[in-house]
């Protein structure tokens, strides 16, 4: 895990430097480096199937947007890349999902290790029963040892990630229950980085806000992928045109079209797909 | 156009009859309930109000045919079991509704702890006393406070029990997979997030088992007994009101009739005042 970390912020650093990496390496231009590789995924709830075959690629520092109609299993999916089925007996899945190289469906994985690397920010805002900054606190707290101070500073530059800080730096002691629907999804996306994962699943994270705060969250994720690699599952197509790079099109638990979000929105390959995108289907 | 509009007509005045009449019985229905309750209310303030003064509070039961005394020693009594009986219940009840709600789930352990639970809670007190007469009492030779502080538990412990596992499945499942998704080991969720998110439903079940135990009478008179002295030995019999009220309010003595029924008012106050005290946590709560 450790050699995985280290390896990633190098490549991080190749990534952000992209002219020096074409003269200097010996490959192709611009080899992309995928944080998730999902290879012949089935999922099933008991004996209902809820994904079929899914193969695809997540890379490193790019927003990836799964779409589809309700039930289609881009939840499913999300939900396999950080093992949450793995709280609820009965779910299972099989294939490999490589997360830099690991395969993180094998048994013995150290799940929470694992959630730590790869975070996760729900539909409905859940923030904690404590105060803003104990929300954020919480979490880094589980595997770092801060002093006041550097936590304090964790703290604000977390909520400056999720565009909170000057919303909230006069009542970092309030509840985090009292903020608006908004503050309190951007507040467990501040939570989200805070403990610095690599990885962030968003699972429609807009769908319970209103258009302001919609738009702020997807200014947030713009901002985001410069340093983190980004899945987002969401109702809205819109939004996966505005946000994403990449763009997997899903159906009845199967990948149907994957691709550039440009290529898919202009000039789908599948007839299922520009259905879907037109709203002559759904 | 027409006769829709005459058929939305009687349909209406149908509905309208209908939910006067229900109006009208569930009205009834309260009434009567409140009759009762403030006739009783009524009549301990009528005549327990004139047995309330200072010497209440400071003087000790009276022995047989003297005159005047107090309830100090059973007030002092009844705090101390009742103290007593919350720290022993509380940490078993709120720990067993844990295990209920965010470990045994679906598990054998699971289904029998809670079918036991349920039987405790509709188990006659009397029952209860008698098992702890058995077990602690007649093993030790004689009767003690710590045997009332057992009795009350195993009457407090399923209340609290029952009311955690309830709070904490009100918790929702979102915010239990937030914390997970943080990489939150399972206990940490458990004590740190969920039991505190249903924190104030907590205190609102372990506040009504108190009133629940405050008053009762039948396991005490086979456990803590009765002291006509004032005493905070637990390992000796103790006063406490709800018998020290059964035995007076019997007696042909005036002075211990009227310090009975000083007694239940000053007992139904507390149960009244505990009741508003968990309605008071738990609306707290939820509005914020």
């Amino acid at each position: 895990m450790m050699s995985n970390m280290k390896s990633m912020f190098d490549l991080n650093k190749i990534d952000s430097q992209g002219g020096k990496v074409e003269t200097s390496n010996q490959q192709s231009d611009q080899a992309p480096i995928n944080a998730l590789e999902v290879r012949n995924l089935n999922f099933y709830y008991g004996s209902f199937q809820g994904l079929k075959d899914i193969n695809l690629d997540i890379e490193q520092g790019k927003v990836t947007a799964f779409i589809g109609p309700s039930g289609c299993g881009k939840s499913t999916l999300l939900r396999t890349l950080n093992r949450m089925y793995d709280l609820y007996p009965g779910q299972r899945a099989e294939g490999e999902i490589n997360f830099y190289g690991q395969n993180i469906l094998e048994p013995g994985q150290d799940l929470n290790l694992l959630r730590s690397r790869i975070g996760m920010v729900f539909q409905k805002p859940t923030p904690f029963p404590m105060s803003i900054y104990e929300n954020i606190a919480f979490g880094v707290r589980l595997y770092e040892k801060l002093s006041r101070s550097e936590m304090d500073e964790r703290v604000e530059w977390a909520l400056n990630k999720a565009a909170l800080w000057t919303e909230a730096k006069d009542k970092l002691n309030q509840s985090g229950l009292s903020l608006s629907g908004g503050q309190q999804q951007r507040l467990c996306i501040a939570r989200g980085v805070a403990v610095k994962p690599s990885v962030i699943l968003l699972d429609e994270p807009t769908s319970a806000l209103d258009p302001i705060s919609t738009g702020k969250i997807e200014e947030l994720i713009n901002e985001l992928k410069h340093e983190y690699t980004i899945a987002i599952v969401t109702h809205n197509m819109q939004q996966a045109a505005r946000v994403s790079d990449y763009t997997a099109y899903m159906y009845l638990g199967s990948l149907i079209e994957y691709g550039k979000t440009d290529e898919i929105f202009i000039k789908p390959k599948r007839k299922e797909t520009e259905d879907y995108i037109t709203g002559r289907f759904g | 156009m027409n006769n829709t509009s005459n058929i939305d007509q009687s349909i209406f005045a149908k509905r309208k009859r209908s939910n006067k009449i229900g109006l009208t019985l569930s009205m009834g229905a309260m009434l009567l309930g409140m009759i009762f309750l403030l006739w009783i209310l009524g009549v301990l303030l009528f005549k327990g109000l004139s047995a309330i003064d200072l010497n209440m509070f400071t003087h000790s039961t009276p022995a047989p045919g003297s005159e005047g005394g107090g309830l100090a020693n059973a007030i002092v009594g009844s705090l101390l079991l009742v103290g007593t009986c919350t720290l022993v219940s509380t940490p078993i009840g709120v720990l067993a509704g844990l295990y209920l709600s965010e470990y045994g789930d679906r598990s054998r352990v699971a289904a029998v702890t809670r079918f036991v639970t349920d039987i405790m809670l509709s188990a006659p007190s009397i029952v209860i006393g008698l098992f702890v007469y058995a077990f602690v009492v007649a093993q030790a030779r004689h009767f003690s406070g710590w045997a009332g502080t057992i009795a009350l538990a195993l009457i407090a412990i399923p209340v609290v029990v029952r009311t955690t596992e309830n709070m904490l499945r009100l918790v929702p499942g979102s915010l239990r997979e937030a914390a997970y998704a943080l990489g939150t080991p399972k206990w940490k969720v458990a004590f740190m997030i969920t039991l505190r998110a249903a924190q104030s439903g907590v205190m609102t079940g372990i506040l009504l088992a108190l009133a629940r135990v405050s008053g009762e009478t039948a396991p005490l008179l086979f456990t803590a007994l009765n002291n006509q002295f004032f005493s905070t030995n637990m390992n000796a019999p103790m006063a406490n009101l709800p018998v020290v009220i059964f035995q007076f309010a019997m007696s042909p003595y005036d002075n211990w009739v009227e310090l009975a029924w000083g007694g239940a008012l000053l007992i139904t106050f507390a149960v009244l005042g505990l009741n508003i005290l968990a309605r008071v946590v738990f609306r707290e709560k939820v509005q914020g």
